[in-house]
């Protein structure tokens, strides 16, 4: 589903060349719960974002679903990204202004579904994440959990083939953490492709296979139960 | 994105923010509320000017001796110039297509009655004069169609003339004398105003040729001609300009049509109602400035509600229309508020100061409104393309 050969990305930091993913060779298949680790600044943000095609690589190439992505324009780009992948971040990213069905109705709308289908897809997906009774309330007038389950919402109402959460409990307290996590490896087990980018042990524990970032190259690959 | 779901959100955006938004759809209110109002006070002018200037009837041509081209008045005692003469006006009131002819001479004189004098204007006219100038009697008729070169001794007041002399006594069957001759009253005017200075009402009219003797002059200072509503003026002025041609031998004259002096006003005029309407234009580039102003403080503030956009799917495209569709919406908010702000004011100037000139043009207004569009577009594009051009990842770490 995934791969990644020799894939590169340099940054530039005023003089210096910072080298944030440095040949990293990966392959995730399809149905996979991928917890990937390491410390601040090793590159698994990136990692993440690459695989997301938010960043380009500056080398290596990527294949996504067996077609070459590498080069693709940004609108193509773009275009994968409403279809094919859905994120959640560590911040919700919610628009603030709009109601939790309007959050999750955002990537229908932009991807041109027609209202009616809109609004049906939109209520099905909140009822089975539990806001049915949320619909209407704007992000200031929902809880940590509850916001970060709308962010769910809105990544899964296209129905994604990968969802990429960077730090999804990182914002959170334990419970709603929980519950999260709990909604996500549901997801998976119903055969998402799920990647989590964490710090926490307890939830890289969790996952079937832990990858370990450390300068911009993966140091372990563990799989089975940790 | 459909339609309809871009402009939804554009609005949301709008409407998220309902302070700020009404700010800047103020200033591009006040920007075309200015824009209108002083159109209108222009256009307002603009007629008041031509109908002071059509009070005399529009289907006129003057023609006056002398060709202008040789500047100044041609010197009578060294002239080639033959002057215009009674002869000159009787030829051409017989032109087909002119209903009349009026041969006119000015001065001034003391005009007396009974133990009265006032030195005032006095007029010179043929019998169809008030058919020409469109002007009415009040009292008694105007002069009567006398043979031009011998007429009778009437004369004809002028409403403040009449009232400085006689009061309220009628005037009709009195005798005045005008510059030393005696005359008749047979009529008084209907009051005319004034006109560029001259008072109409403060004259005397009197036969041409009576005019002539009066003030020592062999020519005419003008002869106007009243044509009907139907003939072309263009070919009435080739035919006013061979007759005259003929009888004096070569081109010692000058025709003007009321047409070209309305056109040449018409056209100044329109000059001043767009200098009016470009006064207000500069408060329409500061409403536009506002939204410029708004609109890149609305892509910093939601750099990360663009990257989440970007990140769940949005082509660039899609981000650059949401926000140049914003613009514009704040843009015709504002210019439709300003249209109605302006409509009201020009409605209430009419009920608290019905002098003044103010006529609010639909065409205007239309023009109005979408220069406030063209100005919202152009407000919008740099801030929307700066919005387009955010990387993704850019935009989600901005937050």
């Amino acid at each position: 589903m995934i791969c990644l050969r020799s894939a590169c990305r340099d940054y530039l930091m005023g003089t210096q060349t910072v080298h944030a993913l440095d040949g990293v060779d990966l392959d995730v298949e399809a149905g996979e719960y991928v917890a990937i680790t390491g410390p601040s600044g090793s590159g698994k943000s990136t990692l993440l974002h690459i695989i997301g095609l938010l960043d380009r690589l500056s080398q290596g190439s990527y294949e996504l679903d067996g077609d070459d992505v590498t080069h693709l324009s940004d609108d193509e780009l773009a275009l994968v990204r409403c279809e094919t992948i859905g994120f959640v971040f560590q911040f919700f990213h919610l628009v603030p202004r709009l109601s939790a069905a309007a959050n999750v109705e955002l990537p229908l709308i932009l991807g041109g579904i027609a209202a009616g289908e809109r609004e049906e897809r939109v209520q099905a997906v909140l009822q089975s994440f539990g806001l049915a009774d949320r619909a209407d309330h704007r992000p200031d007038q929902l809880s940590g959990g509850q916001r970060q389950r709308v962010a769910i919402a809105r990544a899964m109402v296209t129905k994604p083939a990968i969802l990429l959460a960077d730090e999804p409990t990182g914002n959170l307290d334990r419970s709603s953490g929980k519950e999260v996590i709990h909604i996500l490896e549901t997801l998976n087990s119903d055969g998402l492709t799920l990647l989590v980018v964490t710090h926490d042990p307890e939830l890289s524990a969790r996952a079937n296979r832990r990858l370990h970032i450390v300068d911009g190259a993966i140091t372990k690959d563990e799989r089975g139960a940790g | 994105m459909r339609n309809r779901d871009l402009i939804g959100f554009a609005g949301g955006a709008i409407l998220g923010h309902r302070l700020r938004s009404g700010l800047t759809a103020l200033g591009i209110a006040v920007g075309i509320t200015a824009v209108v109002l002083l159109t209108s006070i222009g256009e307002g002018i603009h007629r008041f000017v031509l109908a002071e200037f059509t009070q005399f009837g529009t289907n006129l041509i003057a023609v006056m001796p002398g060709k202008t081209e040789t500047l100044g008045i041609s010197a009578a005692t060294i002239s080639n110039v033959r002057p215009l003469s009674l002869n000159d006006s009787a030829a051409l009131g017989r032109l087909p297509g002119v209903i009349a002819a009026v041969p006119v001479v000015q001065g001034n004189a003391p005009v007396e009655s009974s133990g009265r004098s006032r030195r005032t204007m006095v007029l010179g006219v043929g019998s169809e004069m008030p058919a020409v100038w469109s002007m009415g009697v009040a009292a008694g008729r105007f002069l009567p169609a006398d043979d031009p070169r011998a007429p009778r001794a009437y004369a004809v007041l002028g409403k403040t003339l009449y009232t400085e002399l006689f009061g309220d006594r009628s005037a009709l069957g009195q005798r005045v004398r005008v510059g030393g001759d005696r005359y008749r009253v047979i009529g008084v005017m209907a009051p005319k105003g004034q006109f560029l200075g001259f008072d109409l009402d403060d004259a005397v009219y009197i036969p041409t040729a009576k005019a002539l003797a009066l003030f020592n002059r062999e020519s005419l200072m003008e002869i106007d001609l009243l044509y009907r509503e139907d003939a072309s003026v263009d070919a009435l002025v080739k035919q006013v300009h061979q007759r005259l041609l003929d009888r004096h031998g070569f081109e010692d004259f000058t025709i003007v049509t009321q047409q070209q002096m309305l056109d040449i006003l018409g056209s100044v005029l329109d000059v001043l109602t767009f200098a009016v309407g470009a006064l207000g234009g500069v408060s329409l580039f500061v409403g536009g400035v506002g939204i410029l102003t708004i609109m890149t403080i609305a892509v910093r503030e939601r750099t990360g509600e663009i990257g989440l956009l970007r990140a769940i799917g949005a082509r660039r495209g899609q981000v650059l229309q949401l926000f140049l569709l914003e613009a514009l919406l704040l843009a015709v908010l504002g210019g439709l508020a300003g249209v109605g702000l302006a409509l009201g004011i020009t409605g209430l100037l009419k009920l608290l100061a019905p002098a003044l000139p103010v006529y609010p043009s639909p065409g205007y207004a239309l023009l109005a409104l979408l220069l406030a569009m063209v100005v919202g577009l152009i407000s919008g594009v740099l801030p929307a393309r700066r919005a387009a051009a955010l990387q993704p990842l850019e935009a989600l770490r901005a937050e």
